[in-house]
């Protein structure tokens, strides 16, 4: 059942997404931040917890994903150390995709050439 | 009806379809990135007997490692257009955007093209997440403490 739910949402998410590129103005970058902010928006208002309960992977995977583990880290942070909880916890769960996008990013950029 | 009006009918009715089709498309791609993710996250758990959430970090590197590699290969770029946002929302297109603009501005230096052009296109991502996280937690803690 989490498999149709994961294809459901992920599928639902970039069909909006894509919805907001044919109609508006906007362009990619756009869209992404504002799915990123409706991610630690959703996280806030408490959805977000029960998406990732039922869909698994298809909540895991967007974007928004990215918004949701800022927001976690940065209220974690808060429980155990404070104001100063918050700066330091901010990243400590989003740190895998920044670090994971550097480090592969930036080594297969030394090894690899652009194609034009 | 002359040619004239039957052009402007034309005219009116092509986009629609192809925004409707660029919806299905996007539904059905960014579907099947979702599904595979999820059974990424299962085979790992299984095999390695990790936890949901150690799995689902471990799943979104590998996502990341293969974006950056098929971007650098250089057929990443052409997959991207033809899925639309099917492949822009999963983390495949945040991957993609430090990657190919890693690999575009490689060739004006490794500091003041690469270094300085690392996160053009997903700065964004990372300013605009971090501040509303932020204001988002401060509010959090002022109305619910």
């Amino acid at each position: 059942m989490i498999f149709i739910w994961a294809f459901i949402f992920a599928g639902l998410m970039c069909a909006i997404a894509q919805i907001i590129l044919d109609n508006t103005k906007f362009t990619p970058g756009h869209v992404t931040t504002l799915f990123t902010v409706l991610g630690s928006f959703l996280a806030f208002l408490g959805v977000y917890d029960k998406l990732i309960a039922t869909c698994g992977g298809g909540a895991t995977t967007i974007i928004s994903n990215f918004g949701y583990l800022l927001y976690t880290g940065a209220l974690e942070g808060y429980r155990m150390y404070g104001i100063l909880g918050i700066f330091s916890g901010l990243l400590s769960k989003g740190s895998v995709a920044i670090v994971g996008a550097v480090v592969f990013a930036g080594l297969m950029t030394l090894f690899f050439k652009p194609k034009d | 009806m002359n040619k004239e009006e039957y052009l402007k009918l034309v005219k009116k009715h092509e986009p629609k379809e192809k925004r409707v089709e660029n919806t299905i498309y996007a539904f059905l791609i960014g579907g099947t990135v979702g599904f595979l993710v999820e059974g990424i996250i299962q085979v790992l758990m299984n095999i390695f007997a990790l936890s949901r959430i150690d799995a689902s970090s471990w799943t979104c590197l590998i996502v990341i490692f293969v974006s950056s590699l098929f971007t650098a290969l250089g057929f990443f770029d052409n997959w991207m257009s033809k899925g639309k946002a099917g492949l822009l929302i999963p983390t495949t297109g945040f991957a993609h955007s430090v990657q190919s603009s890693a690999l575009d501005y490689k060739r004006e230096g490794l500091i003041t093209g690469l270094g300085s052009n690392f996160f053009k296109l997903a700065g964004s991502v990372i300013l605009y997440g971090i501040l509303s996280a932020f204001i988002l937690v401060i509010v959090r803690v002022i109305v619910f403490g």
